[in-house]
């Protein structure tokens, strides 16, 4: 087995799969928010400049996952093998959310008839909804575990998804993405679209702060082995510390109009919140309640010491050069947003 | 039916329609550098209206280029598990290469590309436009590579056997390099720019037809015409580079590509016919000795036949794999006549003087797409029944956990978005075409009803 700075091959892999995620969320994750929160916004004009503002980014932010499949099927094929089987009706359902939240952007300015602008935004708004709760259900699952046999093999039915914990996690995703996604369209508006937007990010750090409140509370109590990785050494406290005063510091920013520190605070907010996932769940990938022996691990799961090194090279190589473009677009695209020729 | 079957019709489906864009993707890529590089050259305000329209129709396809391209990624897992965890090191890893070198480039400069005319210098936007089609062609390297993996496989070994059996990387260049992927590469490059060069010649041809655009649709004209004769002449020798690599390493497809069953015989090459599958003959209008000549270089030479296989180790649609390649050729060779006798009257000044000809032009966009599905359903259905070639069958690659009900499900899933999409597509793409080049200086920026509907704008200005 090739260790590289004392590390296992398949734990860095582990970490660069998690970083891919963990920008898709925080990437996506506005855009889907600004999604979701589509219709809130009652005039043609606001949804126009809205789904602008995340008009030149979203689809170099959907590169992310993207990256964050090729890198699960090429690290840990077992794993992309297993999950995307098991979940395959969600995992459906999730892609053709992803169809429809493209071509509603792509399509909805194209023409001036309100009918059309309606419709595409209602679809636009369900299908950002779609993707982010069967984001949180797949992530709520994963952290959960799903029955697994002797092969791998995902050996649930499609009701197994819907339990409580998983749908606890979709919603909690769900409002974490909408208060991102707000605070980020607070970013690149103005006048009374910006003051709407300030009320709407205010009530959606309530509705994320309650229920991620619950999701923790039932995770405690009913699958307490989850957080075995805190109890075991106090100083791993650390971490949900460091996030709850990242959450807390979201509305104290947003009150006094940083919400340039406010949006820093709530990404923060998401990859710490995937880093404690991560901590919970390592070393397995998928785990199997109920037959440990065949859970999925990043072990078992991995590809071959001469794979994982080449990947290595190439996440090396590959990110650097994904930060440069990424920040250029991003600040080519700075401040408010701009309605031109070109624009949706 | 059989979750094989459907599973491999729900690939078809969508490969198929998600193979109508990124190569119109590839081709519109390297009309707009030209456009772009002439507009920087000569500051003439025919190429900045040309290449502006031309971006906008290129955001729709490449919009929904993405849309159903990321179907396609995980579709090897939910479909094609057991594929997924043999070749995970190997297609996986050049899949993640497509994402993190290619598609991550292709995507963000496409921000710039689309909304940045007015954001950024003219030759920060021409540098996008070039990275833009840098990452497409860069994209089809990885994925083609992947493929040509499932081709020709190299640079691997076997680990382990039945049900845990896995291909793992020996020599990533091997794997990369693999015997067949160069000449499959240029062939699906040269297979796009075709794509996009007869799009653009369509176009035009329609607007010159109607008395539209005459200025701008002229000189665009020409400058597609000349990347399609140039590509079409380039595409007999590269494909027929890639027929060769075929023919040394996989023998039964080259057999079923034309029909060719007897080993001992030389074998013909048709301009078309007809496989009897059962009674193991082909009819047709052949050219005797034809394949023995593409594969041999001698027209009395014997090539491997179908019969020298087992049945199970033969494609098993041979008539299928015949007539689609056969439609390929036949479509290439149009091409090639098409865009020279266009080259010859342009040459002779009489380019735009034929209302019949321009009227063939307005419909070969059509020429490259069919060519196209052709060429990747022949490569496709004449590696059957081996999803590996020699290692892996179609049969033993799918996902265990998934019944036939789900994918009946998410078939019927999928044709109804793809319907409605491709509705879309056109309808959006013919209002684009109907709406033409416009002059930004001068003309309203946006048409009235947005303006109407966008107070914003107004006040802006």
């Amino acid at each position: 087995m090739h260790t590289f700075l004392g590390l296992d091959y398949q734990v860095w892999w582990f970490l660069v799969f998690g970083a891919i995620i963990s920008g898709y969320a925080i990437l996506d994750g506005f855009d889907l928010g600004a999604g979701s929160l589509h219709l809130f916004l009652r005039k043609e004009e606001s949804r126009r400049i809205a789904m602008n503002a995340i008009g030149p980014i979203w689809d170099g932010n959907e590169v992310w996952l993207v990256i964050g499949g090729g890198a699960l099927f090429a690290g840990f094929p077992v794993a992309y093998a297993a999950i995307f089987s098991a979940f395959y009706t969600p995992f459906i359902i999730f892609l053709i959310g992803l169809i429809f939240r493209a071509v509603s952007i792509e399509f909805r300015s194209k023409e001036p008839w309100l009918w059309w602008r309606k419709s595409w935004d209602v679809i636009y708004c369900i299908a950002s909804i779609v993707i982010s709760l069967s984001l949180g259900l797949m992530l709520g699952n994963v952290v959960g575990g799903l029955p697994l046999d002797g092969n791998h093999d995902f050996a649930g039915t499609w009701l197994t998804f819907f339990n409580p914990f998983a749908i606890l996690v979709a919603v909690t995703t769900l409002a974490l993405f909408m208060m991102h996604g707000a605070i980020f369209l607070t970013m690149k508006t103005e006048n009374r679209l910006f003051v709407k937007l300030h009320v709407l990010a205010n009530n959606f750090i309530v509705f994320f702060v309650i229920s991620f409140v619950i999701t923790t509370l039932y995770a405690l109590l009913y699958i307490p082995h989850l957080s075995d990785f805190f109890k075991s050494r106090p100083a791993r406290f650390a971490i949900p510390l460091a996030m709850v005063f990242s959450i807390a510091n979201i509305p104290r920013q947003v009150k006094v109009g940083k919400y340039r520190f406010a949006f820093l605070s709530s990404a923060v907010t998401i990859a710490l919140l995937l880093i404690m996932v991560a901590l919970e769940v390592f070393p397995y990938l998928l785990f199997s309640p109920g037959r440990p022996a065949n859970s999925i691990t990043v072990y078992n799961a991995a590809s071959s010491d001469r794979t994982m090194h080449i990947l290595l090279i190439m996440a090396l190589i590959g990110t650097p050069l994904v930060g440069i473009y990424t920040s250029f677009v991003f600040w080519t695209f700075k401040g408010k947003v701009r309605l031109d020729e070109m624009s949706y | 039916m059989d979750v094989e079957i459907l599973a491999r019709i729900q690939f078809a489906f969508t490969i198929g329609f998600h193979y109508i864009y990124p190569p119109l993707s590839i081709g519109l890529g390297l009309i707009l550098v030209i456009l772009e590089g002439l507009y920087l050259r000569t500051k003439d305000k025919r190429f900045e209206m040309a290449v502006r329209f031309w971006i906008r129709i290129f955001a729709l396809i490449f919009g929904i280029g993405v849309a159903t391209g990321i179907i396609m990624e995980f579709e090897f897992g939910t479909n094609w598990a057991v594929y997924s965890k043999y070749v995970g090191d190997i297609f996986g890893s050049a899949l993640a290469a497509e994402g993190i070198f290619a598609f991550a480039l292709e995507s963000g400069f496409l921000g710039i590309l689309i909304f940045g005319w007015n954001r950024v210098k003219p030759p920060v936007h021409f540098l996008s436009t070039v990275m833009v089609f840098c990452g497409s062609l860069f994209s089809a390297v990885w994925i083609v590579v992947a493929n040509s993996w499932q081709q020709t496989p190299a640079g691997f070994h076997i680990v382990g056997s039945g049900m845990n059996a896995r291909a793992e990387i020996t020599d990533f260049w091997a794997m990369c390099f693999n015997p067949s992927s160069v000449d499959r590469i240029l062939h699906v490059w040269i297979g796009a720019i075709l794509a996009g060069a007869f799009l653009v010649l369509s176009v035009n041809a329609w607007y010159l037809l109607h008395n539209k655009h005459r200025d701008i649709a002229r000189p665009t004209f020409k400058i597609a015409l000349t990347v399609a004769a140039l590509f079409s002449v380039l595409q007999l020798f590269v494909g027929s580079r890639s027929a060769d690599k075929v023919a040394r390493y996989q023998p039964a497809k080259l057999a079923a590509m034309e029909g060719h069953f007897d080993s001992s015989s030389t074998a013909d090459m048709y301009l078309f016919g007809y496989v009897d599958k059962k009674k193991e003959k082909t009819s047709g209008i052949p050219i005797p000795g034809g394949l023995s000549w593409l594969v041999h270089g001698r027209f009395t030479a014997p090539v491997t036949g179908l019969r020298a296989f087992p049945v199970a180790d033969r494609p098993p649609q041979v008539n299928a794999v015949f007539q689609l390649y056969h439609l390929m050729i036949t479509l290439g060779a149009a091409m090639i006549v098409l865009s020279l006798w266009g080259c010859w009257l342009w040459w002779r000044r009489r380019l735009f003087d034929r209302r019949w000809l321009l009227w063939i032009f307005a419909w070969s966009v059509l020429l490259p797409q069919l060519a196209n599905q052709a060429g990747w359903f022949t490569a496709e259905m004449g590696r059957q029944p081996w999803v590996v070639y020699g290692l892996l069958r179609t049969s033993d690659a799918l996902s265990r956990a998934v019944s036939a009900g789900q994918i009946v499900f998410s078939m019927i899933l999928f044709t109804l978005v793809y319907m409605v999409l491709f509705a879309l597509f056109l309808f959006q793409l013919n209002r684009k075409i109907q709406h033409g080049p416009v002059d930004y200086g001068t003309k309203e920026p946006i048409e009235e009803g947005a303006r109407r509907d966008n107070p914003l704008l107004e006040h802006n200005r």
